[in-house]
């Protein structure tokens, strides 16, 4: 088969994994070699679903042993299978990165004969990339649950990034959709590359040339709607893995139905954008906003607002804690504010040692006030011409809510107005969306 | 100072020529109420004050920014002199007025209005140099690459960086057709060129085929039921879309030929100065001379 349809074949396969990123590592060029990383990542492209493009992303194969239920290439399933050679995916990363198609490679599998087997084949290509053509972007890879420690630690040093998909939440939903894996299985090697990454950044310290494991750090994904679990079980499991095996990033993947079976969701249901979503908002509160899952959802409440965002719908459920005076709040409280982010409360910090600031101050930061006008005052006021009386705000944002006519309420803010925000962007860059 | 609205000062164009500008400024102790690059048309009265370009002036006031202000100043002014907000010579004019009489202050001012805009502006330029990072597209022509693109602010300075470091042991141009300007990297060194235009060969079919299956790729990753032309637009608007080979209709019929040498356009003049002393950085904006 020629390589056009490979690419198609194993293209279309690998993209319901949905990390993108790029990011994590700085890495500059080297003489006689060729790519470099950028730590914030470089999306290259936006694919008709919205989403970044940085990384060539494909399978090394679809022939797979395991029959997970959800999985467009279980064994079961009756699909065209191929495979790309190491030295024909190594030719294709390269030809695409001098073209600034792509940051580097994302390469994931499915089990060829059993993982050891598998993970070999993908060490012959990042070897051929890494001391053949002496290539320095970024790689992302997959370690193949099962194999043994000695090869997932040989793929390691070749990579960026290494992530093991957890997919289903919790050990019933495994059993009963992905028979072939278990708790363990993932959770071992997961353990294994977190040790590895902190032995080698001790070993840095220590000897100026050791070869970095995965200097980008470790993610997985988790899906989101093929299973009854919570957007409180979710949320606590993600806390769980940056706090226990400090993962640099969780990502969240709203079912996709490629399969019919008995245990999974009907074939024609809508993937669960929104609240795909609204997980992502509630980690970024995780990661930089010095929130706890704890104060974002419980058993009485497991699982998210879809009409407000999770930090809006704390700031309501507390509003003995606002208004908040912008000329005074310390930087975490600012960061609480709905519509104040990391990028506008550092603005906000720099400009108060010069001078008190006022509401039309605060816009000519390019701070957007359409939502955090309800929680805040500038010298001791309110925003002038803002009509609230104490509970007068919610109505206020929730009668705002309602005027909403989208489409794609996925992709929307709450509140509608900047359709694009500076985060959004860095949320992008990133690799969020 | 006697502050006549009317007067009007004209400059070569230049980064140094900007300088010398301020330094005329306060040793006449005047205040231009427009500072006019070449090109730009006049006003039917206005009858405009020529300031000579010199390095040493220029240099007595880019070199007193860092003590008097701050380096982060400095750095500040040389990004804005490469956007493309209209009045950005007396947007870093006005900034340079409020550093000196502030110092260091100046760069927390977040409110006033010449500080916020010039700050919006190199805001414009830096996130604009980031998209292209990622949506320059090389073609392969023999062994150099070469892209067009068409940016708003002045980007080919801070691409320079991000491109030389990464493509070290490649030959490469970026030809930005707005400004009408090359940056070509070969032999491990770059320079900034002038081109007006700039006629490529056709491609061979190595390059073609390398187009499509980008651009096959590019369908294929698109989850047809997470369709979002909306957010697509707003994150890559269309504006990008000319230059970039994914979404390029015509390269299914495009037809491949033998490599071919690729060549700027004869009326290219080589004007790079090699010797600019302290404003010679990533960030110098060439003048035609």
């Amino acid at each position: 088969m020629d390589i056009y349809n490979k690419l198609t074949i194993l293209s279309d396969s690998a993209k319901y994994d949905v990390a993108c990123t790029s990011s994590g590592v700085d890495r500059s060029g080297k003489q006689g070699s060729i790519g470099s990383a950028a730590k914030a990542g470089i999306c290259h492209s936006f694919s008709a679903d919205g989403r970044c493009i940085s990384l060539l992303k494909v399978l090394m194969t679809n022939v797979c042993i395991f029959d997970c239920k959800y999985c467009v290439n279980r064994m079961s399933n009756d699909i065209v299978r191929v495979g790309f050679t190491p030295s024909e995916l190594a030719e294709l990363t390269i030809n695409f990165y001098r073209r600034n198609y792509i940051e580097g490679l994302f390469l994931s599998s499915g089990v060829i004969k059993n993982p050891n087997n598998t993970i070999e084949q993908m060490i012959k290509a990042l070897e051929i990339l890494r001391n053949v053509y002496h290539f320095g972007g970024y790689i992302h890879v997959k370690a193949i649950p099962g194999a043994d420690s000695e090869l997932i630690t040989r793929l390691g040093l070749l990579a960026d990034r290494m992530s093991i998909n957890i997919e289903l939440p919790s050990q019933e939903s495994l059993k009963l959709l992905a028979p072939d894996k278990t708790k363990e299985s993932i959770l071992r090697p997961m353990g294994l590359i977190t040790t590895k990454i902190q032995e080698s950044s001790t070993d840095l310290v220590k000897f100026r040339h050791a070869s970095k494991f995965v200097p980008a750090g470790q993610s997985t994904q988790l899906i989101v709607g093929a299973t009854p679990d919570t957007d409180h079980k979710i949320l606590t499991l993600t806390e769980g893995l940056y706090r226990k095996y400090h993962l640099k990033r969780v990502f969240f993947s709203a079912y996709i139905p490629v399969a019919e079976h008995s245990l999974l969701p009907s074939i024609d249901i809508k993937p669960p954008l929104v609240r795909e979503h609204r997980l992502y908002q509630a980690d970024w509160l995780l990661r930089f906003y010095g929130f706890e899952a704890k104060e974002l959802l419980d058993e009485q409440n497991p699982n998210f607002n879809l009409q407000v965002d999770p930090k809006c719908n704390w700031a309501l459920n507390h509003l003995e804690k606002f208004p908040l005076e912008i000329n005074k709040a310390p930087y975490e409280m600012l960061l609480r504010v709905p519509g104040i982010g990391v990028t506008s409360a550092m603005r906000i910090l720099t400009a108060r040692r010069t001078g008190p600031i006022d509401f039309s101050g605060l816009k000519k930061m390019g701070i957007v006030l359409k939502r955090a006008q309800y929680f805040i005052t500038c010298k001791g006021k309110i925003m002038e011409g803002l009509k609230i009386t104490s509970d007068g705000a919610i109505r206020a944002l929730m009668a705002d809510q309602h005027k909403l006519p989208s489409p794609y309420p996925e992709q929307l803010s709450l509140f509608n107005e900047p359709f694009l925000t500076r985060e959004d962007v860095q949320q992008c860059l990133t690799g969020q969306i | 100072m006697p502050d006549r609205t009317d007067l009007v000062y004209a400059y070569d164009g230049s980064f140094e020529g900007l300088m010398c500008c301020v330094f005329e400024s306060y040793e006449q102790k005047e205040n231009p109420s427009i500072i006019r690059p070449p090109g730009v048309q006049q006003s039917l009265f206005d009858t405009a004050k020529w300031i000579e370009t010199d390095e040493h002036k220029a240099d007595r006031v880019f070199n007193s920014i860092p003590s008097k202000i701050s380096s982060k100043a400095q750095e500040l002014i040389k990004l804005g002199f490469l956007t493309c907000a209209p009045n950005k010579e007396l947007l870093i004019y006005h900034f340079l007025r409020l550093g000196f009489k502030y110092g260091c202050k100046v760069m927390t001012m977040l409110t006033d209005d010449t500080v916020c805009s010039l700050q919006k502006a190199v805001r414009h330029l830096t996130s604009e140099s980031q998209k292209f990072m990622g949506f320059v597209r090389f073609s392969v022509y023999g062994e150099v690459l070469v892209a067009v693109i068409e940016p708003k602010n002045f980007v080919l300075p801070l691409l320079s960086v991000h491109f030389c470091d990464r493509f070290r042991n490649e030959t490469f141009m970026i030809y930005d057709k707005t400004h009408s300007m090359a940056l070509i990297y070969r032999s491990q060194k770059a320079e900034l060129i002038f081109a007006d235009e700039l006629t490529l060969p056709e491609v061979d079919g190595t390059e073609i085929e390398y187009r499509q299956l980008w651009k096959q790729f590019y369908k294929t990753i698109a989850i047809e039921s997470r369709n979002n032309p909306q957010c697509r637009m707003a994150l890559m608007p269309k504006r990008y879309w000319d230059h970039m080979t994914e979404l390029d209709d015509s390269i299914e019929q495009a037809k491949s030929k033998g490599p071919d040498q690729w060549r700027v356009a004869e009326t290219a003049t080589e004007i790079l100065p090699t010797s600019i002393g302290a404003l010679a950085s990533p960030f110098q904006y060439p003048t035609r001379k």
